[in-house]
């Protein structure tokens, strides 16, 4: 075969897949967004542009928050992530597989009931709260579950092994010499990670917050489960919208405001940050 | 692993190819304005006229597909055992009604289709689903010559619901109380009233349902409103003296189902509840939660079995429907479920099985129950239950949003 064709031979199941099952179903969400109707009547086109303005008109409150949300477990999953990458990266030794299933282990329950156990863990008088209270440490009436905390803990659970993964792939890979080689030239500890490690797993974090903040912004069961009122994140809201209103234009003209929303934040993000260079560096 | 999560993957992800991105966008662009120009859902409404003459040519075919809710017969089911005896049709009994919603999300693209859900017979809440299906013409025209056991034992209020006025199209399984439950081991006083979902004594520690329609007849019935008689001011006020409670701090949290467990365990200390969930819990599991009617009122919902238009079984499915208003099978389905029977005959039945049944234990739970408000409301108890607010679907999305407001904040 030609040269020049495998290539996209190779590459045709996976266009076939994304045009399939991405590019119709989001054209037709979007022609579903400018809709008029309801689910008895049908939906009929009218272009109705308005959709939009209902949506954030309405919701901009539960779109805020659902940002703010996964912006903290995003930073959240950052703090215990990072350290855990480096520690099985640097310190694993021959164990690292092992601590690395470990990361992953969570996941084989699943995701539901996995958040659903944080409600007993959290519970006023459950395993953690009711001890703290029984010795004192915390006032009778102190509650976590239903709060906005409790929403940002599971997110960042849930998600957690989509940060530690990336930034692992990136320090298992980096060469250890680099490091000995900044000492070389008499920088300490911090030094050495604040200029050589710290860049060079940049790439690895940028990925990360891909993977976390991103489906942290859109998820709809920590919310449902963990929290209380005030705390209604704009997953939920579609979700009501599509399956209990069936007001499917305001459920798709939210869906793609929440879709904007996070492709701005994440290409302002990557100009921030410069990511691109970073990249170029490392590879 | 090192492979799979390869650096030069993830960059993949984030960096810039800008001739297959170009390529994809255009493709992209064409295949939206494909769908623009396809326009929008197709109305999806049937006419049920066609059914006039519906049951003429239906026979029985021995075979039936059942949707029920979990927990809605015992695991032997008995019911359908007893049904197979007295018929020979054997029954496809599948327990997956789990939501309303979610259920008519996914039988109504087939329906709108015509074709096969896969039920010949399904069990639905009266509520908005039940509205839409009847709105749209889903559902069989019942028969009432071939339910001569609904007509002579049904109560009077499952004979006369605001739901389906004359039974046109479903008939009573169950039906359950929305009322106020209480753990006493943390309120230590005695709950009357709707007002003390709002004391401010019992901060972050009362249940609400997430529900529009749950929640708006709670919202009604606090402002002195009757939920069937109320009008789009009504509602208004109901909002606002729910929206009044939830900022107060009252309110922990809008619970779908899940309420029982916080209840035991005090993370709530009082909540909306459903009569027979809190029945089976103290029966099953030794609680003492309380569950009252409020003085100010409470709803009645019923859950309702109904025939698909495009059910393949339906003179077996309305032979089932028959069957299940014998009094001693409705007995029987009653003590397994802990719910209101639409048989009030069940009550005595119940009592006399009670006298003689030798096991001491069984008697005991069935004498309980007999004698149980929750199961058998009395005369006084139904004089305080009222029915759903009853909307056409046009109005169902303004009324929902207007408590979704409240609920989703």
């Amino acid at each position: 075969m030609n040269r020049k064709i495998t290539p996209y031979v190779l590459v045709l199941p996976a266009w076939a897949w994304l045009a399939l099952f991405f590019v119709v179903p989001i054209g037709g969400m979007l022609s579903l967004s400018l809709t008029t109707g309801n689910v008895v009547t049908g939906f009929q086109q009218t272009f109705e542009v308005g959709n939009y303005a209902t949506a954030v008109g309405t919701y901009w409150e539960q779109i805020l928050r659902s940002l703010f949300y996964g912006a903290c477990a995003t930073l959240v999953c950052i703090a215990l992530g990072y350290p855990m990458a480096y520690w099985i990266a640097f310190r694993g030794g021959a164990y690292k597989s092992t601590y690395l299933l470990l990361v992953l282990l969570p996941f084989f329950v699943s995701f539901v009931l996995r958040t659903i156990s944080w409600r007993f863990f959290l519970a006023d008088n459950g395993v953690v709260l009711g001890t703290l209270k029984n010795i004192g440490l915390l006032p009778d009436g102190f509650a976590v579950l239903n709060s906005a905390p409790a929403v940002i803990l599971g997110l960042a659970y849930n998600f957690l092994p989509f940060m530690v993964l990336p930034i692992y792939a990136v320090l298992e890979r980096m060469d250890p010499h680099l490091v000995e080689a900044a000492h070389d030239l008499y920088s300490n500890r911090i030094q050495a990670f604040a200029r050589v490690i710290l860049p060079v797993s940049l790439p690895g974090v940028f990925a990360g917050v891909l993977m976390t903040f991103i489906p942290t912004s859109a998820d709809y069961v920590n919310a449902s489960v963990l929290g209380g009122t005030h705390n209604t994140m704009i997953g939920n809201v579609i979700q009501t919208q599509y399956l209990v209103n069936n007001n499917y234009p305001i459920a798709a003209s939210i869906t793609f405001v929440l879709m904007g929303l996070l492709l701005v934040g994440i290409f302002s993000y990557a100009r921030a940050l410069g990511t691109e260079k970073v990249m170029e560096v490392h590879a | 692993m090192n492979r799979r999560s390869d650096p030069a993957l993830l960059r993949g992800l984030t960096r810039a190819r800008l001739t297959r991105r170009h390529t994809l966008q255009a493709g992209g662009a064409a295949a939206a304005a494909l769908a623009l120009a396809s326009c929008g859902v197709g109305g999806q409404q049937r006419d049920p006229a066609e059914d006039g003459n519906y049951w003429s040519d239906k026979e029985r075919t021995g075979n039936l597909r059942w949707a029920n809710w979990p927990l809605y017969m015992d695991s032997e089911r008995t019911q359908i055992q007893q049904f197979t005896e007295a018929t020979g049709i054997r029954v496809d009994y599948k327990e997956d009604v789990h939501e309303a919603p979610s259920f008519f999300g996914q039988i109504q693209p087939k329906l709108a289709n015509g074709d096969d859900i896969g039920y010949d017979l399904m069990v639905l809440t009266n509520g908005f689903e039940l509205a839409k299906l009847i709105e749209l013409g889903y559902l069989v025209q019942l028969d009432h010559t071939r339910l001569p056991a609904f007509a002579e034992y049904a109560g009077e209020v499952y004979q006369n619901s605001t739901f389906d006025p004359g039974n046109k199209y479903t008939v009573p399984y169950a039906s359950g109380i929305t009322g106020i439950a209480y753990n006493p081991e943390y309120v230590d006083r005695e709950i009357t009233s709707l007002k003390d979902l709002w004391d401010p004594e019992f901060a972050g520690k009362v249940g609400m349902f997430a529900d529009p329609q749950e929640i708006a007849n709670f919202g009604l019935l606090a402002n002195g409103v009757r939920p069937g008689e109320s009008t789009p001011e009504d509602w208004e006020a109901a909002a606002d003296k729910l929206r009044e409670q939830r900022d107060s701090g009252v309110v922990r949290s809008y619970y779908e189902q899940d309420y029982i467990q916080p209840l035991t365990t005090g993370d709530l200390w009082m909540t909306m509840a459903w009569s027979g969930d809190i029945y089976q819990q103290n029966a099953e599991e030794g609680t003492n939660l309380k569950f009252v009617i409020p003085d100010e009122g409470a709803t009645l919902w019923t859950d309702n079995l109904m025939i698909p238009y495009t059910s393949k079984a339906p003179v077996d499915a309305i032979e089932l429907m028959n069957f299940l208003y014998e009094p001693e099978i409705a007995t029987g389905l009653t003590e397994y479920i802990g719910y209101i029977s639409p048989v009030p005959h069940a009550q005595e039945v119940m009592a006399e099985w009670a006298d003689a049944e030798s096991d001491g234990e069984r008697a005991e739970a069935l004498r309980e129950m007999s004698e149980s408000s929750l199961v058998f409301p009395d005369e006084g108890d139904y004089q305080k239950l009222h029915n759903y607010v009853a909307l056409p679907p046009d109005q169902q999305g303004e009324f929902s949003s207007l408590f979704q407001a409240v609920t989703q904040s």
